[in-house]
């Protein structure tokens, strides 16, 4: 994988993050997948000398990234910005422990929500935890400062944050790349329990030096060659950083720019001087009014928000329109059916769902591909909040209505987002009695974001096998005393199963247990496509309710209906992709009328 | 002053599209240009609509086209050209697959693939060039690349030759060279 030195190549903004985490001398690093941050660490594996793994959660990653930090490692934890939320217990005491070995937290927002519940923004983490902050606007600018973050967080005793955005993550651009250089600091065990142990006594003196810290970061932030100047129009000065940056000079390429690599803290001094050389000072940024609020705060004369949308990405022309008023004549869109993506032909999770569109049931639901189970046609989940939320919400839900309301309320959960945040809950429901049923849709795998392995999964991101948690005996060991197995496939027996479960006045747990269709065991299967016999096939459109890609519908008129010798009121009827059927046999299952069988070879 | 354009990417997801784009990215690299290209990765993949910017200059900022600023579209899927139409301006080039994917609501009779959807753009003046992919690839004995024929009708319209493409067809192209060149040609044709 290692290049020759300044070499330039062609990277994505995750690519860079793990090749600059190489460069740094990074030895270890934890993560949990999200979108858009999972390819950093799936990038940092293929590099060699580096200790990579999939934490359970974002918390864990955290914790193990400090532990090793205390060692003396150069350390890189990843996550996406929700994933901060669950972080956000260490990383606060974190702030105050400082560090050994530099620890960089890389933290992925996600402004517009292209795959994520919302768009936070976790500048305010910084500001609220009291941590340098950088933020790059491409690749590039990524690959070096993440190695500047590292000799940061030394230098200063204290981990930063690395914030990007989709728009830096997933985007590609020219890269410079280095060699390797290592750390400065020992890897052994060094006690120093006034710095570690954070009881009152010892925290109260570590939050006197992160006051001494703040006011060192300060200075440094007013020198850093990545906050800087570009002179240009005395008119208009705008503040801006990250991606926002790019789009401005774009925009507005003649302006004066006031470039902020570090998100946090402000380099007051700098923003000053920058304020005093032009005639109107506007701040450009995505998201939140942060900038914004803390130059207002240093008494500056500025705006943004007022004009700069508050919510989604940005863009040169919105910037443009918001600055000058400019925007060009474009042409409508066109009318035609939308697009939502949808779970692959041969999904276990279809099933599940289908299952659950027929129950009249309060779907409590979570974050995974199996999310799409709420489009239409399944149209199978009633609520999703964040990661592990199924449980107790369902918890919640039936506690308040009392009565038999357990007998309607499921909570359905993927096997990853059970192990990150899901037991805690389902260990909740069993201590506090409440009745409803978990379905535990495991498909071996995190999916959604690209099949990592989890610790159920029976192997390590690293690619050794692992010990795979066996999920029946931790629902047991939690105080569930009703798990049953079912093989999601079978439609009609795994119904069957949630009616007597839904029915049963005890917690109880299904795991629905099928692998994800795109894991390589299952891509190198061999398949047999299903077909449909059209003189079989009545209309009744059983089949094209599961949602199948490969399933489709073909309208007939009466004469058409007709011609093919079926009555004239028959509407139509189903047709299989072969090149799409992953021969799964859900849609088997469903059909009266033995219309569908295996296509014949040959 | 190098010559500049915006590539807009379409399609359903899983049909190939980054690997298109990489293709071109890295011809155009290798011409000399600068490039940045975004990309959507995650929940949208999941069969859904999916699209790359891919811009191209002397130095370039912003990894996203702006509306009303596509030079070109490369669209998979034929609904998916059109649906990009505020990315276009008059003078855009579109270079169509004629395969069509229903979209969930079309596959489950909840609406109907709309008729002869290119005309939204022909009638408007914009230049369409349909690539039948599929036929493409089946000829050339590879199924899997109608989306380097589409590359191959959009590679007539850039300021790279056609021997740089070659080259990066045979850098990067793990497999069926042989065939991805074949289909990457008659495409091609198509444009030029």
């Amino acid at each position: 994988m290692a290049k020759a030195n300044s070499e330039k190549i062609w990277l994505s903004g995750n690519e860079a993050i793990a090749r600059a985490a190489w460069e740094a001398g990074v030895t270890v690093a934890s993560a949990y997948p999200g979108t858009p941050s999972t390819e950093i660490l799936e990038n940092l594996v293929k590099y060699n000398d580096v200790y990579t793994e999939w934490a359970p959660n974002e918390k864990v990653a955290l914790e193990v990234g400090l532990g090793a930090s205390f060692a003396g490692a150069r350390v890189l934890v990843t996550m996406k910005h929700v994933g901060l939320n669950v972080a956000a217990d260490p990383l606060f005491t974190a702030s105050y422990t400082g560090c050994r070995g530099g620890l960089v937290i890389v933290n992925a927002d996600d402004p517009e929500m292209h795959s994520s519940q919302n768009e936070q923004d976790n500048r305010n983490y910084a500001f609220a935890a009291k941590l340098p902050m950088f933020e790059p606007s491409d690749p590039k600018e990524a690959l070096t400062m993440l190695k500047e973050a590292f000799e940061l967080s030394e230098k200063y005793d204290t981990p930063v944050l690395f914030r990007t955005t989709t728009r830096l993550a997933h985007v590609k651009s020219l890269v410079t790349v280095g060699s390797r250089i290592m750390g400065p600091v020992e890897v052994k065990i060094d006690k120093d329990p006034a710095k570690f142990v954070m009881l009152p006594g010892n925290a109260r003196a570590r939050r006197q030096a992160m006051v001494g810290r703040q006011q060192q970061l300060l200075a440094f932030a007013d020198s850093y060659a990545g906050n800087r100047i570009e002179k240009g129009d005395k008119k208009l000065g705008i503040i801006t950083g990250g991606v926002a940056y790019l789009h401005c000079k774009e925009a507005l390429p003649d302006a004066s720019f006031l470039k902020l690599a570090m998100s946090w803290p402000l380099p007051e001094q700098l923003i000053r001087k920058f304020a005093a050389s032009v005639d109107e000072v506007i701040i450009v940024e995505e998201l939140d009014p942060f900038f914004e609020t803390h130059i207002k705060a240093m008494g500056i004369t500025c705006t943004g928000k007022d004009k700069i949308p508050a919510t989604g990405e940005l863009n040169a022309a919105i910037i443009k329109k918001a600055l000058t008023g400019e925007s060009p004549e474009l042409f409508a869109p066109a009318a035609m059916p939308m697009r939502p993506p949808n779970m692959c032909p041969g999904c276990p999770h279809r099933a599940v769902f289908y299952n659950l569109s027929k129950l009249d049931v309060f779907v409590s639901g979570d974050i995974g591909c199996y999310t799409l189970g709420f489009l239409p046609p399944l149209s199978a989940m009633d609520s999703c909040v964040c990661m592990g939320a199924s449980i107790g919400i369902a918890h919640g839900l039936t506690k308040a209505i009392g009565g038999d309301q357990y007998k309607k309320t499921i909570a359905v959960i993927g096997d990853s987002t059970f192990l990150h945040s899901g037991i805690n809950s389902l260990a909740n429901m069993a201590y506090n009695k409440s009745h409803a049923t978990v379905l535990i849709l495991d498909n071996r795998i995190t999916a959604m974001t690209g099949q990592q392995q989890n610790p159920a999964s029976g192997a390590t991101l690293m690619g050794e096998p692992a010990h795979a948690i066996n999920l029946e005996q931790l629902c047991r060991a939690v105080g569930v005393e009703h798990v049953t197995t079912v093989n999601p496939h079978d439609i009609n027996g795994t119904r069957k199963v949630i009616k007597e479960e839904l029915e049963r006045d005890a917690t109880s747990v299904i795991i629905c247990r099928a692998p994800c269709v795109l894991i390589p065991e299952m891509r190198t299967k061999k398949i047999t496509p299903l077909t449909i016999a059209v003189d079989k096939c009545t209309g009744c459109q059983a089949c094209v309710r599961l949602g199948c890609p490969a399933i489709s519908w073909q309208p007939l008129t009466p004469d058409e209906a007709k011609a093919l010798g079926k009555k004239e009121k028959q509407k139509g009827y189903t047709r299989i992709s072969t090149e799409m059927c992953n021969g799964c046999g859900q849609c088997r299952a469903v059909c009266k009328f033995e219309a569908i069988s295996e296509v014949e070879v040959g | 002053m190098k010559p500049s354009g915006n590539i807009l990417f379409s399609g359903v997801g899983g049909q190939g599209i980054l690997l298109a784009s990489e293709i071109t990215a890295y011809a155009l690299l290798e011409a000399g240009l600068d490039a940045k290209k975004s990309e959507v990765h995650g929940m949208a993949q999941r069969g859904g609509s999916v699209v790359a910017n891919l811009r191209y200059g002397d130095t370039v900022y912003s990894p996203l086209i702006d509306p009303g600023q596509a030079d070109f579209v490369v669209a998979f899927e034929t609904m998916e050209a059109v649906r990009y139409l505020p990315f276009m301006h008059k003078d855009t080039k579109v270079v169509v697959n004629t395969h069509k994917i229903a979209p969930p609501s079309v596959a489950t009779g909840k609406a109907l693939y709309p008729h002869d959807i290119l005309e939204e753009l022909t009638k408007l003046g914009i230049a369409t060039f349909k690539v039948d992919g599929f036929d493409i690839a089946r000829s050339v004995g590879e199924i899997r690349a109608a989306n380097l024929a589409l590359v191959g009708a959009l590679s007539s319209f850039l300021p790279v030759k056609e021997e740089i493409f070659l080259e990066v067809m045979k850098k990067r192209l793990p497999r069926k060279l042989e065939e991805n060149i074949a289909a990457f040609q008659k495409g091609r044709a198509i444009t030029s």
